[in-house]
Order: structure tokens, then sequence, then C-alpha cells
């Protein structure tokens, strides 16, 4: 039965009575008999329509309807209530959102589930060039490609979120793109938006000029969504490419945070590739992810032992060239694996994923004391009320109703914060996302509320409604009539037993609040030691230029002088104080590795090659022996400055200078021997947050293989767009074609550290908001507790009691509320740290000064919220007090 | 609102929900039959009050016991009054009330016997 279609019921229901009415007054003659022997025609439809089963739903609207006006009649308490929800609600929503886009949210593309993921166990690390571990070659992609049977297709793309010139002359701009194996998009099972999408008869070796296929929503910025954008071209690395078709519209590729513009088939890479990349025939260069679907019937680990199964013959068959026998040796003992990849592949997620995973626990606990919060609020409501509902029930109320009531009140506040929160959450996410997103990383991830954000939405505003409805709620309906009329709030002292709910949950605001303090603390102090970390270098004033020199490619000679141009005639510039080049920018940059033996020592050190000036301009101090000069550009002898770690490694503690070491061949470095001419201090490689590897530094001119481009550090005064603006004058002139980008040294290093930056922000945020909340919340129980005991402090005042005394009965009741939250939260904190110590630098989860940090800030600022009310009961007139009695 | 009236409805309730079921057991009837029906089989002696057969009726056709559909009466067709037909469920229902009926009325017929004979 519905209650819209109640009209046409009541209609229904009047026309029955009246032909009853009818056929009584035919019967009887007399219309007033027949109402008689029917009887009181109201009360018989009142009794009917209980009959239907409406009076509930009735009762409900009724409710909800009261519930509306009383909490409109307080609208402080409905602004703090929602207000206070919403916080908390969006936050969790922003970060579940998160979580959600990184982690959980299937690729779009059918049955997902069937996807997984190939590489080789335990990662490619250790030999050859790749962008990630999970990467395998080109040569390795053809022959799982071939001799597989556990899948129905597998498919190659290059990963890592490369980009490409496109366009023409000073149109042409940097889009991320994709070179994709030709079954990419059938083995996908998607079908084109326009056009036709890439097939395998596109991906011929030595395909000429394939065509070349758009996302959609580089069809819409770049050509409109116009269908007539098939068959004209896109100039990809100078290179045309005919439009083919559109992917489809949600498509955004395989790689989660990351979108690209077009794609074009692997035969494409000669042509606009750079050239270490572009031989499809080389070993050793790792750029291609692995995706497979699997065959109906067999499990991700099925096909894992299969491909396990297969490996030694796949290994042997694409063995890298030109690397020392013991290299190889590892490469046959390789094999491969399957993983999970219905939801695509992603390095956000070893990046972000515990630090995703802690926020949402730390906005959960936000969310917590909010709820404790507004349960506080709402059973003093309870309790002011207490008359109001011991009338109720003394009239008749059944004590169901008025719990259906309260929780009605507690059910509107709710719906009204999450629909908030939901607002909030879409500017939140969105904000974290931008935090996140950097220039050299810019991060694309679909935030939109999918099913699985709105039932975490509903289940959490459902589970607060819970958290601080049903207390109050049971207690407006213990309301015993005759006691509340009797002694109303005139009781002399308050009644223990009445607040003990309260005490417990200001107790568990403050112990929460300690765990967020205390992550929130251990965060800061985290992102400061890396942010006041001394690298062992200079990166302020420095500014990063890349010049492009690949197109056209030049020989190993050309290459060298053309970048010794460059680096002389920069350094005339004006504004530039010093220049030098370098192969690996550090931190951030890039690594190079080679395998180096020295004596009975074998191991591997970071390699550099670096111009003269490189040391003094990033003011890395050489501790012994000499920086490069113009001299070391023979052919012999070969020359190296090292660090200290690398002086540590192979020589222990003698004096290092003069003695010699041999680098390990690998495919366009021959092993080589290099003389040590001087010792630098030592400084971060890669990550700040590692430990200092061995570094090598070599001068530019020896180094073995022509450079593809060229990378300055350029220190300057002068701001950086006023250098920048210098550089691309004088390349204009002076080298016209040749492509050139810059960053800021300090910022590249500064974006590596987003996620501790993140981190910090967020929990410190969260942490003080808490703290915010729960000495908010400890302030209003107090002032009510004391609003209770009015008439006692009353009476002890008169009979002589001094305010500071009085003062000091208040704050001890606080006291001891503070010291058993501590208590808790303390040992909670010491428990649960330990899960957030691979997010930290340099410190340990269970340090005490961080707990005793958070733990005094906490307990001023519950000082400061109970000394107020305190202040004012012990400035409370007796007369006043005592007379309203 | 008070508890006393609500009981005594009850009582009645449930002995006027198998008399109505009986009654539609002879065939369709609306409500003005069904009153009629009662009254007259029980010469008068069953007033039924007309206003509490209604909630009864509609009490039955949610528990779909009964079901009910405007029809035009027999010879006057301008005429529709909302007929009351017995479901199958209502039949077995019926079957049951019956039953617990007889097993109550002998129950207390002995009970009453026993008295008078001591």
């Amino acid at each position: 039965m519905f209650w819209w279609r109640r009209e046409g019921r009541e209609q229904e229901l009047e026309r029955e009575l009246r032909s009853h009415l009818e056929l009584e007054a035919e019967e009887q003659g007399d219309l007033s008999a027949a109402r008689r022997a029917l009887g009181n025609q109201t009360r018989i439809m009142e009794e009917v329509r209980d009959a239907w089963g409406w009076i509930g739903l009735d009762q409900l609207f009724e409710d909800l309807r009261y519930a509306l006006r009383t909490i409109r009649a307080s609208p402080a308490f409905l602004s703090v209530a929602v207000l206070s929800l919403a916080l908390g609600i969006g936050a969790n929503t922003a970060i579940f959102a998160l979580v959600n886009a990184v982690r959980l949210r299937n690729l779009p593309v059918p049955d997902p589930q069937e996807l997984a993921t190939i590489q080789i166990r335990g990662g490619n690390r250790g030999m050859g060039l790749s962008g990630d571990a999970s990467q395998l070659t080109y040569p390795l992609f053809l022959q799982i490609r071939d001799h597989q049977q556990a899948f129905s297709g597998v498919l190659a793309w290059s990963s890592g979120g490369q980009t490409f010139l496109v366009g023409e002359g000073a149109q042409a701009h940097r889009v991320p793109g994709l070179l994709v194996s030709g079954n990419f998009f059938r083995t996908l099972r998607l079908s084109p938006a326009a056009g036709r999408l890439l097939t395998p008869e596109d991906d011929r070796p030595g395909c000429a000029a394939p065509g070349v296929v758009l996302s959609y929503g580089f069809w819409q910025t770049e050509f409109g969504g116009q269908s007539s954008a098939m068959g004209r071209r896109l100039t990809v690395e100078g290179h045309p490419h005919e439009i083919i078709g559109v992917a489809p519209v949600n498509f955004s590729g395989l790689e989660v945070g990351r979108n690209f513009d077009f794609a074009l088939p692997i035969c494409a890479q000669s042509n606009v590739l750079p050239a270490w990349e572009a031989s499809p025939l080389r070993t050793d260069v790792y750029w291609l992810s692995i995706l497979g679907r699997l065959k109906p019937g067999w499990s991700v680990a099925q096909a894992s032992q299969h491909l396990q199964a297969i490996s030694p013959p796949l290994m042997e068959a694409t063995l890298p060239v030109g690397y020392a026998a013991d290299s190889v040796e590892r490469y046959r003992e390789r094999s491969l694996e399957a993983l999970p990849g219905g939801n695509g592949i992603s390095p956000l997620r070893s990046q972000y994923d515990a630090a995703l995973w802690l926020l949402l626990g730390i906005t959960a606990l936000v969310l917590f004391i909010a709820c404790s919060n507004l349960a506080n609020l709402m059973l003093a409501r309870a309790t002011a009320r207490q008359r109001e509902f011991a009338v109720r029930v003394a009239l008749g109320a059944p004590r169901m109703r008025l719990v259906r009531q309260a929780l009605c009140e507690s059910l509107l506040l709710a719906a009204a914060g999450s629909a908030l929160g939901l607002a909030l959450s879409r500017l939140l996410s969105g904000a974290v996302a931008r935090f996140l997103s950097t220039e050299n990383n810019p991060l694309v991830l679909d935030l939109s509320m999918d099913a699985r954000v709105l039932s975490f939405t509903a289940a959490v505003t459902i589970a607060t409604c819970i958290l601080f409805g049903v207390m109050p709620a049971l207690r407006a309906s213990r309301a015993e009539p005759m006691a509340a009329m009797k002694t109303g709030s005139r009781g002399l002292t308050a009644d223990r037993e009445r607040f003990s709910f309260q005490r417990v949950l200001v107790v568990l605001q403050i112990a929460v609040s300690l765990m967020l303090l205390v992550g929130a603390v251990l965060f800061v102090r985290s992102f400061r030691n890396l942010m006041t970390l001394d690298p062992g270098f200079r990166e302020r004033g420095i500014l990063v230029a890349w010049f492009d020199l690949s197109h056209p490619p030049l020989g190993y000679g050309a290459s060298k002088r053309l970048e010794r141009d460059i680096l002389a005639e920069v350094r005339t510039l004006p504004h530039v104080e010093s220049a030098a080049t370098t192969t690996t920018v550090l931190i951030g940059g890039g690594a190079w590795s080679l395998g180096v033996h020295s004596g009975s020592t074998d191991w591997w050190a970071r390699f550099t090659w670096v111009s003269p000036g490189h040391f003094s301009l990033l003011e890395i101090p050489i501790l012994a022996g000499r920086d490069f000069d113009a001299s070391d550009n023979g052919d012999f002898p070969k020359v190296a400055v090292v660090n200290e770690t690398f002086v540590h490694r192979f020589f222990g503690n003698t004096n290092p200078i003069g003695r010699t070491f041999r680098s390990r061949t690998e495919p366009n470095y021959p092993e080589t021997e290099y003389q040590i001419v001087g010792v630098t201090r030592d400084t971060r490689y890669f990550d700040l947050r590692e430990p200092v590897d061995p570094m090598v530094y070599a001068p530019a001119s020896q180094n073995p293989v022509a450079v593809l481009g060229s990378h300055l550090y350029i220190r300057s005064q002068a701001p950086p767009s006023v250098v920048i603006a210098n550089i691309r004058r004088w390349l204009a002139v002076s080298h016209p074609g040749i492509p050139a980008e810059f960053r800021v040294f300090q910022t590249q290093i500064e974006d590596g550290l987003i996620r501790e930056r993140l981190m910090a922000a967020l929990s410190g945020f969260f942490g003080v908001l808490a703290a915010l909340l729960a000495t908010i919340g400890l302030y209003g129980v107090i002032c009510y507790i004391m609003e209770r005991r009015r008439n006692e402090i009353g009476i002890r005042l008169a009979l002589g009691a001094r305010p500071p005394k009085v003062v000091g009965l208040v704050m001890k009741e606080a006291a001891v509320l503070l010291i058993i939250g501590l208590g808790i939260g303390a040992a909670c904190a010491l428990a649960l740290t330990p899960a957030t110590t691979s997010l930290l630098f340099r410190l340990s989860a269970n340090d005490p000064l961080t707990l005793v940090a958070a733990a005094g800030l906490l307990a001023a600022a519950v000082a400061v919220g109970s000394y107020l009310p305190a202040r004012r009961a012990s400035r409370l007139d007796p007369m006043t007090a005592l007379r309203c009695e | 609102m008070t508890n006393e009236s609500s009981d005594r409805i009850q009582l009645l309730q449930g002995t006027l929900d198998m008399l109505i079921l009986r009654t539609l057991l002879f065939g369709p009837a609306h409500g003005h039959q069904i009153a009629k029906h009662i009254q007259r089989t029980t010469d008068d002696l069953l007033q039924v009050e007309h206003g509490s057969l209604y909630p009864a009726l509609h009490r039955l056709e949610r528990k779909r016991w009964i079901a009910a559909r405007w029809e035009p009466a027999g010879k006057d067709l301008k005429r529709e009054f909302k007929y009351y037909r017995l479901t199958p469920a209502g039949k077995k229902r019926l079957v049951a009330e019956e039953s617990k009926w007889k097993q109550l009325t002998g129950a207390i017929a002995r009970v009453m016997a026993r008295a008078e004979e001591g």
C-alpha cells in the first residue's frame, strides 16, 4: 500500500460508506436513521485508515516535521552540528574517493577482472635501462606473446608517462602519448568513439607512417570532436601520422594518475623515440608494460605458474648483449609472473597506498570526535528537555515514539551534514589531487562519484547517526515523569551517574585527539627532517636546463662539440654566474649505475659525467685531490672523482688518490680503468630519503657515449624567468631548432617530497582540528556540569569558599578526565604508530619527544577549555545562584 | 487511546472476522449485504455495528484474505458497489478459524456442563 495512492483510497472509502448509507436509507426510508445505524463516520474512517497501516508512516512524517521544527528552533546548534558533521563526512569521503581512484576502481574496459599484468618476478632491477621495475623489453614481450598459452591476448604499451612533441613549428608542444602493440585495443575489447582503433595490421615491423588514434579528450580539445578529423594528419616528433580513430570517452589509458592524448603502434618508435630507445630489438631497454587477458577458466595464479614454467627458453632467447658473463647468468635465472591487473597499474600505489589508508584512518577518527561532540550536545539537549519528555510520557506518549523523534533529529542532522560533506569532499579531493600534481608529473585522477563512493558516504552517515543519535534518544525515553517533574533542574548536587556517559565521551575524545596529534607531530617533524636535511650540495638559485640534441642524430664527436659549445656560450650570457653539464641531475633526475671492481671488492657505483666547474657550482667540497680541468680530455688516463662512501666501500681508510678501479662492461660502456684524482664530500643521489650511494664522477669529455641531450646546471641571482627568457632568445638565434626545457632545481627537489608535505599538511590540519573539537567538547561538558552544580557552588561560596578554591574544584574535574584520556591515548598511540614507520624519515614512531609534545599541546588546550567555565563558576553571585530556587 | 476499549474491539474482532469470511463463502457481497446477512441469519440477535464492519473488511483485505472490486449491482447497472469475495487464503483461514471456534465452544460447553452437574 503506497501513501501516494492515499487520496484515491480515501475517495473510494467515502464512496463505499455513502453507498451503504444510501442502501440503508432506502431500506429504512430515513437517512438520519441510517446514519445512526452506521455510527460516527469520522471514527469509522479513522479506524479504516488504521487498518490500512498508514498510521506508522504518517507518524514518521509527523516526527520528521517535528524534528525539523525543533532543530530549526536552535539555529546555533543546527549550524555547529551540520558543519562539524560536514567537515568529518566530507574529509572521509574525499580521502575515500582518492583511495577509490588510486586503488579500487577497475579499468573502464569490459571484464576487467580477466586482466593480469606480466612482469619479472622481483622486478627488472640491476640490468639495463628502465623506468620502473615492472617494465619489460620489446623482444621479451614478443617471446611472451608468441609462446604463452594462458591468455587470449597479451598487449604491451610504453608506460611511464612519456611525452612527445606534437604539432609543427612554434605550435609544437609536448603531450603524453602511448606506443601500443597492435592488439592493444582489441585485447581490451574497446570500441572506437569515432573512426577505427589500431589493429595488429597497423603494427607491422618497419611501418613507415602508421595511423594514430586520439584520446577522446584530445579529440575534443584539439579537433572540436569533429568527425572530419579522421584522415587529417597529426605531426608527432616531426613525422606526420594519419588520424584513423578516437578511443572511447572514458578510456584514459591503463595507468592510474596518467592519461594519454594519442596512441601510435609500437612500430612507429624509430620515428618518435630518442635513438637509445628506438631500436626495437634491444634486449636491455625496459620500456613496456605488459597486460594479458586470461583465457576462460584460467586464474591469475595458474597463469603465473604457467609463465614461470615457460620462462627459461624465453629468457634464453632474449639474452642481453654486451654485459659481463655473470650479469648474463643472472638474467637467465629470471622468471616471469602474473599479477591481478583489473585496476590497471600505477606508480601512485606503492607511493601513496600506505599514506592514503592512514589518512582515511585519521579522517575516521576526526569524524568520531565530531560525533562524540554532537552526542554530548544532544545529550545536553535531551537532559534540558527532560521535563518536556516527562510531560509527554505522563500524557500517554509511547516511549518508542520519543526515541523515534530523537532519532529523526539525528537523522536529519546526519543527512544535512553528509549532503554538505559530499560537496566539500569534491573540493577537498580535487585539492589533494592538485597538491600531488607537479609540473613534471601531472596527476590525472578520475574522482567522480561512483556507486562505491556514494555507498561509502551513506554508510558513514548512518554510522555517525547511530554514534551520536542513539544514546541521547535512549536518554530521552528514560524520562521518569514523577522524578523529572518533582526535582526538575534543581538538584543540589549533580548526580554522578547522569554524566558518566558524557565523561566517557570526553575521555575518548582526548585519547583520540592525542593519537591524532602524535601522528601530526610525527609527520611534521619527519617533513622538517627532510626539508632541513643537508643533501650535501647547494640547491638554491640554480636552474636546470635540458637541451635536446637528438634531432637530427649527431655522431660521437659532433655531439660532444655541440655540448661544449652550448656550455661555453651559456656561460657568457648575462645573469649567468656559472654553468656546468651533467649526465644525471641530482635528486629525481634519474639514476645510472655500473658495476665496479677494485682489488677484491666487487660492487657498483652511480656514474655521472660532468664538466669542470660542476663541484664548485653545486658547492660540493673536494676533500682531497682536485676537480677536473681542461687537461682531462685525452683517452688516457681516464680520471674520476669519487665520494666518501665510495672510498669507504672500496679502499677502507687508505688514501685513494692515485689508485684505480675498473667498471664492468655494459652495452656502449666498455670495461674501463679509472684513476682517482679527487674525493668529494658525500651527497644524496636520487632520493633524499635513501642512504648515500657510492658515486663516481668522470669528466664529460671522457664520456664513452654520444650525448643525446645536455643537462646544464645554471647558477644565477636573477629570477628564473629572466634567465630562461635570456637563454631562449640566445638559443633561437644561435641554435634554432634545438628544443630546450627548464626547471628550478630547488622546486624539482621539493616536488620529490610531496608525499611528506601532504602527510604533514593533512595530519597537522586534522590533528589540530581534532584537538580543537575535543577542547570544545570538554568545554561544553564542563560548562554543563557547572550549570547543574550552580546551587552547590553557590552554597559553597556563601559559606566562604574562596574563588581560587572553586576554580581548583572545577579544574580538578577536568584534570581527571584529561589524565585518563592521555593515558589511554598514549597507550593507543604507542600501539598504533609503528604502522606509520614506513612513511617517516629519520624518526622513530615511538619517539618520546613527540608523545610529550602532543600531550603538552593537548593539555594546554584542555586547560584553557576548562579554565573559562571554572572562572565563571567562581565568580558566581551566591545570592543569584540560590534565589532561583 | 485507552487500553480498555482496544481490548474489547480485539475480542469482537476475531469473531467478526470469522463471521465475515463465513458470509462470503456463499459468494461475493458488498458491505451492506454482509451486515444484513449476519443480522438475518442470527435472527437479529447479533446486531452488527455497521461502523465496525468496515475497518474489519479493510483489515481482511489488507491481509489478502478477501479481495474487493467495484461492480454494478445485479439489476441496476448505474450503481456500483464494492464487492468483496473470499480468496483461497481466506478460505484456509476460515477453516482454521472454524475449527478453533469449535474447540473453544466445545471446551466452554464441557466446562459449563460440569458446572451444572456439580
